[in-house]
This record gives C-alpha cells, structure tokens and sequence, in this order.
C-alpha cells in the first residue's frame, strides 16, 4: 500500500518531505492532548499532526508536498485508536476542498478500486436535515437536546450544555450510522464553531471549508480548504487556550513560528490527513486497529 | 472515595452506577475527527446479572466498586445462610440465599467456590463451571442399552435433578455443567 501511495504522489510530482515530530509548540485544540517531553530543562511535545511544520514549508514555497509520519495522540486508544499511529498528509496549492477530494477519490480507486465503485458527498447542513429533520447551523442547543429526545438517543452521563458536543453526540449516534455501509462518504462544510484550521466560506460564514471521510461509520481523514489569515488563525488558537482555562486543561504554547509564516504568505491550497493504519484495516477487513501495527498491543484496550 | 475516569475503563473494571456494584465487559471510546470523545459501555449489574449499555462524555468520573473475588470451600447451610471457609485461613463467611442465584443446587461440602464480596459482603456465590456429584436417586438402568440416546431424571447429593442417559445407576458419580445444567459424564472412580 506505502508503495502505490508513493507512486501515485510521484505521478503528480507531489513531493515527500519530512519534519520535526518535537517541537516547543503544539497544539491547542481541547481535543487533543499532546505527549510531553523534556530537553535541557524545556518542555517539548511530540506532535499530534506534522501541519504546522509543513504549513511552513508551503509558506517557504516548497510547493505541493506530502509526507507519512508517526503522530502521537495522549489518552487515545480502543479499537479504533492508538496512541501512537500513521497519517498520510498532503497539500495542493491552488485547490478548494473540492477539488482535494477529487484527488482523494483518484487516491481510494486506484489503492482500492472494488470499494470505490460509488462515493458519496452530502454537507453537513443536509445530513442533519434529512436524518434529524433539524438544521445544525441554526438550531440551538435546546433544540437539538430535544432532538435527541425525540429520535431516542440517550444522553452521555457529563454531557454538557454545549452545542458542539450536542452535534458531535447526534453526529456519532445517528449521522455516521447513516451513510452507506460499504461505501466512502465525504461529509464536508462543517459548522464555523468546528473550523478547526480550516478556512470560513466566502458565501456563508456560518460555515468552514472542511471536510471528513467516512467508510460506512468509519472516519478515515479531515481535510480542509486552510485558512491563510494570520490574525484569524491567532486568535483562534487563543480561544483554544481560554477553552483549555474553562476546562481546567493546561494552556499549550501557540506555534507563533506558524503565525509568522501565515503572515509572510501561505499560499492558497487545501490539505488532508488521512489515518493510514484505518485504511490499512479497510483494506484487510479487520476490526482493529492493534491488528494492523506491529507490536499493537502495548497499550492495554477493550 | 476512589473513583476512575474513563480513560481507565477497560474489562472487568467494577463500578457503581445507580447504586448497584457493576463490572465493565466492553468499553468503546468514539470520537468524531476533531470533536468531543465518548465512551460506549456495556456493563454487567453484579447484583442482578443483567448487562446494560452506558455511555459517558470522555473525562467524567465514575465511583469504584470495592469488589474483590475470593476462593472459599463450602461448608454447610444452615437453612438460611450458607456458610463458606477460607482453606488457609479458616475465616468464616455466611452468604444468604440471594447471593446463591443457581449455585446452591450443585454445591456440595468442600467444594471450593469464588465468591464475590463488594465492601467485604458476599454478593455472588459461583460454583465451578464443572462439579463432580453422586447420584442419589434413579430408576433402575436398562442394562445394554448404552447405545440408546433416551435420558432419565436423576437426583443428586446437592438436590439438583439433571437428565442422564439410561445406564446411569445410583450411587455413580458424575461430571456436571453448572452453565448449562447438564450430565457431561461418568467419572471414573
């Protein structure tokens, strides 16, 4: 599989790169904890995504790259998660979302074509309507707890006043489930409060240029049409960081280095993330994850 | 008052959910890309036997069961209680009816059990998936017809009543599936 990604990377002249996996940033996202480290007296965490580096080559003018790393994630593992674990990163400079998950389409059919015959697209906005009847960009989140209600779905025990974890919740319980069982679906235009890096859109600013593939329930890569707004992308990270205080979560030091490059210039392009180890168990037809990675059961799961 | 988060939860963890002692079969942590983690769970009441399903946003807190599994010999039943020893020990401990559920009818003295004990007091009694019994009472075997599959009640030493094949007599002791209630075979004295 590494060897037809790498082929179908070098047809496009899409160049592999490597970056630093430590680094005295990381990232802020509440959803993530990154590993700590020390060196010489100084925190220094491993990565959870090789973005930030790469988003700085591609501010350098490095042009189209790509690039396979190992990538820590802290407090993740199960079936479907290891801490430690495979992404498949790529950048086009000149395309939106749409055209990436053009590419990602050429991608699935050529490394496997007899799970590729149909691939789906539907936004966010309109899997909520036709599976919940409920529009997710300007439901509360009154109304989407009665939603819940209304279809049956149980409330988690800790569970929030909080819209986002609302949709995640209803996003897990019923939208997910629904897509074809056999086939890619990508979700895209996800609601502006779940942005991440991506950019918002030109037309409707209630939503960001982000996307996400699904093999039947299964979520396989995020991908974004990346935001190029330096000013926008500090403070978002800030108001990661007021998050992380609310939640009583450690502030993480904000990739300033990141900012300075979005500043001199990101090129316009879009990105993806892709989880080699789930595509690898897609392609071998197992249900976990430790099945796919040598050595995988260091971490104890059930 | 210890608690586990839920990043802790794997297999056999004991918790207490609405009062009651239960133990973690299945823990499934889900995660939309970039959103919020939870945990899908399927757990076992200790108390009733049933499984239920949980879920939990990732980070919460859950009370720990103090249940322990100890091995103890069978002593007696006094009627009300049944009385179990520690073989090293010699520490006695009465278990009353409700925490026999289907073990009282294959025990019998000496057999040595798990007993399951939240905060030190016998919550479940199980007897080992296979015991060894007398046969008390049967009617007479028919001699010869081994080959038959036709199968007779048989009353033994504890007060169960399994079906066993024709040629069983009493007196004989036998191997039994205290899962399913069922004659596995004859052993050999």
């Amino acid at each position: 599989m590494l060897n037809s990604l790498r082929a179908f990377f070098a047809e496009r002249n899409i160049l592999e790169v490597e970056t630093p996996i430590i680094s005295t940033a990381a990232t802020t996202d509440p959803q993530l904890e990154s590993f700590s480290t020390h060196f010489q007296n100084h925190e220094y965490f491993l990565h959870t995504s090789p973005e930030f580096y790469m988003k700085r080559l591609l501010a350098a003018g490095s042009g189209d790259i790509y690039q396979l790393a190992k990538v820590f994630r802290n407090d993740e593992n199960g079936r479907l998660h290891n801490p430690e674990f495979t992404l498949l990163e790529w950048y086009r400079l000149n395309f939106n979302h749409h055209q990436l998950m053009d590419e990602i389409e050429l991608l699935l059919k050529n490394l496997m074509p007899e799970k590729s015959n149909q691939i789906t697209r539907i936004s966010y906005q309109q899997a909520f309507i036709s599976q919940l009847k409920i529009d997710p960009l300007i439901a509360s989140t009154e109304q989407l707890k009665n939603c819940a209600a209304q279809y049956q779905i149980t409330t988690p025990q800790g569970m929030k006043n909080n819209k986002d974890m609302w949709l995640d919740w209803l996003m897990l319980e019923k939208i997910a489930p629904s897509f074809s069982k056999n086939a890619f679906t990508f979700l895209y235009d996800y609601p502006a409060s779940q942005a991440s890096l991506a950019r918002l859109d030109s037309n409707d600013a209630r939503i960001a240029n982000r996307f996400e593939l699904f093999f039947g329930e299964l979520e396989l890569a995020n991908g974004f049409y990346e935001l190029t707004d330096s000013q926008e992308q500090q403070q978002r990270f800030e108001k990661d960081n007021e998050i992380r205080t609310n939640n009583n979560q450690k502030n993480m030091p904000i990739d300033y280095d990141l900012i300075t490059a979005l500043k001199s210039g990101l090129p316009s392009c879009a990105g993806v993330a892709i989880g080699i180890d789930r595509l690898m168990m897609l392609h071998s037809n197992v249900k976990s994850i430790n099945k796919v990675i040598s050595f995988g059961d260091e971490f104890i799961r059930e | 008052m210890a608690s586990y988060s839920t990043n802790e939860f794997r297999g056999g963890l004991k918790l207490i959910l609405d009062n009651d002692p239960c133990s973690i079969i299945e823990n499934e942590l889900v995660k939309p890309g970039k959103g919020q983690a939870f945990n899908r769970v399927k757990l076992r009441n200790l108390k009733t036997g049933r499984v239920l399903e949980r879920t939990f946003k990732s980070g919460e807190s859950v009370e720990a069961a103090d249940v322990i599994d100890v091995e103890m010999e069978f002593s007696y039943n006094d009627g009300e209680f049944w009385y179990f020893m520690d073989p090293e020990t010699f520490e006695q401990i009465a278990a009353p009816d409700s925490a026999m559920v289907d073990s009282g009818k294959w025990i019998k003295a000496q057999e040595l059990c798990t007993i399951t004990l939240w905060n030190g007091a016998p919550l479940v009694v199980s007897v080992p998936n296979f015991v060894e019994l007398t046969v008390t009472e049967t009617d007479p075997g028919l001699k010869g017809d081994t080959a038959q599959g036709g199968t007779k009640p048989a009353t033994l030493e504890s007060g169960a009543t399994v079906k066993v094949p024709l040629f069983i007599e009493e007196g004989e002791l036998l191997k039994i599936d205290t899962r399913s209630g069922e004659y596995v075979s004859r052993v050999k004295g």
